[in-house]
């Protein structure tokens, strides 16, 4: 983190969400030192004792814990080009992030401490927020031998996935299971049957068979979660379901849930914004893994997110340049940006009426935070302050040529959306503000 | 407004009108091809590229022959089936061959949709000469031309597309251009050459030959590529020949004037039979002919509308 003075401010009158507290209500915030001093409902400036204290009215604004994105690509080290921890934690900030958990697909991959260590080295020195190593659950993302995770652990991976890629073999996700938690690292489980996805580059279905493109059934995702609940049930380890995409995947892991297997899952704005009928222009900005599916989906998404059976709003933040993008359809790679446009996609649930603006602090911060067991996603006072300032009504137009990300590929560009992060702080410090202080 | 398009990327965008206008006007410049000098001036002038990430023969003659006719001008450009591993992006061959100044691309390309995503990126005219399994426009035109030609109507007539669906761009044309034209369509395959939802394009799907037969006024026989037993979709080319290849016995049972097509290359043997490809039912050569036609009207229309 970068090392500057720390400011006193009192943020006024906004409407502090706080789902760890199921704290909803209107209220001053007192910042100081980088601590967060109160949360009362009217702090008089001059009982404080302290000078220089600059106060910022956010009435009808809100104030949440500091968003924890549990799954984004740095693309650091390696591909430097895409996104860099610096880049990509300006953007994470930008979009109201206080934490962001980096998956392992880098060149080389984080599978040994050296490059956990080269993250969070690179972190602290240009990291706008916190940087939480995923690391792999096999060398080389291969599949076959399993990472040296104590090391990984004592080095700070704060849980291990081969996102990108399944464990193929079951036997080895059983013993990843088993080894991980011996160190209480969580797996996060990229649920896809390879087999069964073969070469498809879109969701299967009445579109792919109109578009000519090879199709990714819903089921090359869902027989891939039914297994790993099924090993979680198994070996009593905890399983983290990145990037739910269907509804069948919802349907076993609320069932699973129900039955009291320790499942969690998310799911990312893409899933539950978007169709596959954005394809039918060929437009790669929309080609992302596990595919954008049907109406239905999305519509089954969004009941998970309702009834808590999707825990945790992420991003798949995954950043990929021209190089990757501007090709034939079948080439281009897989992957959207999304620090910088999760918040307002976010809301978008609670002007549905499907979310209320404290299940949506909480899927965006202190759920993703318990799931990692990082101490983030609340309000604490005395402690680190990590807040998100947001104005959920600001009507603005999603432009990507402006974003923080060193890539481009926003699924969303040139959207009208409402709702927009106001200010980022992190650990006391003012990290990003649109805000005229 | 007879056709005023940039580019020819589909059956699917286009009109009824629009597919009358191009049939028409292929039945009055056929006549050119019969000619002892066959060669007019219409597109006199004009550049044609071809530009070739997929083998072709047929096709990518039938163009050039159609173009020549025309009297353009037509160069050739085969080019690396990935852009990735040839080191330059198709569009940076796009943008390079844009910039000699030519007026029309007639692009083939294995991946889905990659005509479209050129046509979106240059002002020049796109014709797709078959994009990955999406569509083959001049392919199903010239079936309709052919079907016309020996049934006089497209409407209301059951076609009977036998064999690779999920694979093929040229069914796909055809289903979208026959349906327009209100003919029905029915398929037939083994499932594992069905595409999933093959219903939602409004064709009918029929499992087993000897009940679509007897209805059937044209059986569209498409080319059983050998790798799809590779790929295990198949057990066997044998099994495929016995079980769905269209022989001179279950033609037994077809209406008197069916029209048997095919868009070539024939695999003799496994999807039909030699008795049929070369029985009098067959129109399999008509078709290669009516292409050169079809190709014809396509670039005569896309060459006019050029600035």
């Amino acid at each position: 983190m970068q090392q500057e003075g720390f400011a006193s401010f009192l943020l006024r009158q906004a409407r502090v969400l706080d789902p760890e507290h199921h704290r909803d209500e209107t209220a001053d915030i007192l910042v100081s030192g980088g601590i967060l001093k109160e949360i009362t409902p009217h702090l008089n400036i001059r009982e404080t004792g302290l000078s220089n204290i600059q106060e910022i009215d956010l009435k009808g604004k809100w104030v949440a814990p500091g968003f924890v994105d549990m799954h984004v690509h740095l693309r650091e080290p390696g591909e430097e080009y895409k996104e860099t921890i610096e880049s990509g934690t300006r953007a994470a900030v930008a979009g109201g992030y206080v934490a962001v958990a980096c998956m392992p697909n880098t060149h080389p991959v984080n599978d040994c401490a050296a490059v956990t260590r080269f993250i969070l080295d690179r972190a602290r020195e240009r990291a706008s927020c916190h940087v939480f190593p995923v690391a792999a659950i096999t060398l080389g993302l291969q599949g076959n031998d399993l990472t040296q995770m104590g090391e990984l652990r004592e080095a700070g991976a704060v849980a291990v996935s081969d996102d990108g890629r399944p464990v193929m073999d079951s036997m080895t996700m059983r013993r990843a299971m088993e080894y991980s938690r011996t160190f209480n690292l969580l797996v996060i489980s990229h649920a896809e049957d390879l087999s069964l996805a073969e070469k498809g580059v879109m969701n299967e279905g009445p579109t792919s068979t109109l578009l000519g493109l090879r199709g990714i059934p819903a089921a090359a995702e869902e027989v891939m979660i039914a297994r790993d609940i099924l090993l979680s049930q198994l070996t009593g380890a905890p399983v983290h379901i990145a990037h739910v995409s269907t509804e069948g995947s919802v349907s076993l892991i609320r069932n699973a849930k129900n039955l009291g297997i320790q499942v969690t899952a998310e799911t990312a704005p893409q899933y539950f914004t978007l169709t596959d009928d954005a394809l039918m222009e060929f437009n790669t900005v929309f080609k992302v893994n596990p595919p954008i599916r049907r109406l239905r989906d999305v519509e089954a998404i969004k009941r998970g997110l309702a009834d808590g059976t999707l825990d945790a709003i992420a991003t798949d933040h995954a950043p990929h340049s021209s190089l990757e993008k501007d090709t034939e359809f079948e080439y281009a790679a897989n992957g959207v940006i999304g620090l910088e446009s999760a918040l307002p996609l976010a809301l978008g649930l609670v002007r549905e009426g499907i979310l209320s603006p404290l299940e949506t602090v909480a899927k965006l911060s202190r759920n993703p935070a318990r799931i990692l067991g990082i101490p983030l996603g609340s309000l604490e006072t005395g402690k680190p302050a990590h807040l998100t300032v947001i104005d959920p009504e600001a009507a603005h137009v999603l432009d990507a040529e402006t974003f923080q990300s060193k890539s481009r590929n926003c699924p969303f560009h040139g959207w009208k959306v409402q709702g927009q992060v106001l200010m980022t702080v992190v650990d006391g410090r003012i990290a990003f503000t649109r805000l005229n202080l | 407004m007879p056709f005023q398009r940039k580019d020819l990327l589909g059956i699917r965008d286009l009109e009824v009108h629009e597919i009358e206008h191009i049939l028409e006007l292929a039945f009055s410049l056929k006549e050119i091809n019969s000619r002892t000098i066959k060669k007019v001036p219409t597109l006199r002038g004009k550049t044609v590229i071809h530009l070739f990430y997929e083998a072709s023969t047929r096709t990518r003659t039938s163009f050039d022959i159609a173009a020549k006719r025309l009297s353009a001008d037509t160069f050739s450009i085969t080019a690396s089936t990935s852009s990735l591993t040839k080191g330059e992006t198709f569009l940076d061959t796009v943008k390079n061959l844009e910039a000699m100044k030519p007026d029309i691309f007639i692009i083939r390309h294995s991946a889905s949709g990659t005509p479209h995503r050129i046509a979106q990126r240059t002002p020049v005219a796109v014709i797709n000469a078959g994009d990955g399994m999406h569509e083959h426009p001049s392919q199903a035109l010239l079936d309709m031309m052919t079907i016309r030609q020996f049934k006089g109507r497209l409407d209301g007539l059951n076609v009977l597309i036998v064999g690779d669906i999920a694979h093929s761009r040229v069914a796909r044309s055809n289903i979208w251009g026959l349906t327009k034209m209100g003919s029905r369509v029915i398929a037939c395959a083994p499932r594992t050459l069905l595409p999933p939802h093959l219903e939602s394009l409004g064709v009918q799907v029929a499992s087993r030959l000897e009940e679509a037969i007897p209805h059937a006024d044209v059986i569209m026989v498409l080319r059983l590529q050998k790798e799809r037993q590779e790929q295990k979709l198949l057990p066997s080319l044998r099994e495929y020949a016995v079980q769905f290849g269209v022989n001179a016995q279950r033609l037994s049972h077809a209406k008197k004037d069916v029209l048997i097509m095919h868009p070539g290359p024939i695999n003799r043997g496994v999807e039909i039979s030699p008795d049929v490809a070369d029985g009098p039912h067959a129109v399999i050569l008509d078709q290669v002919t009516n292409g050169v036609a079809v190709r014809m009207a396509l670039l005569y229309l896309l060459g006019q509308n050029q600035p």
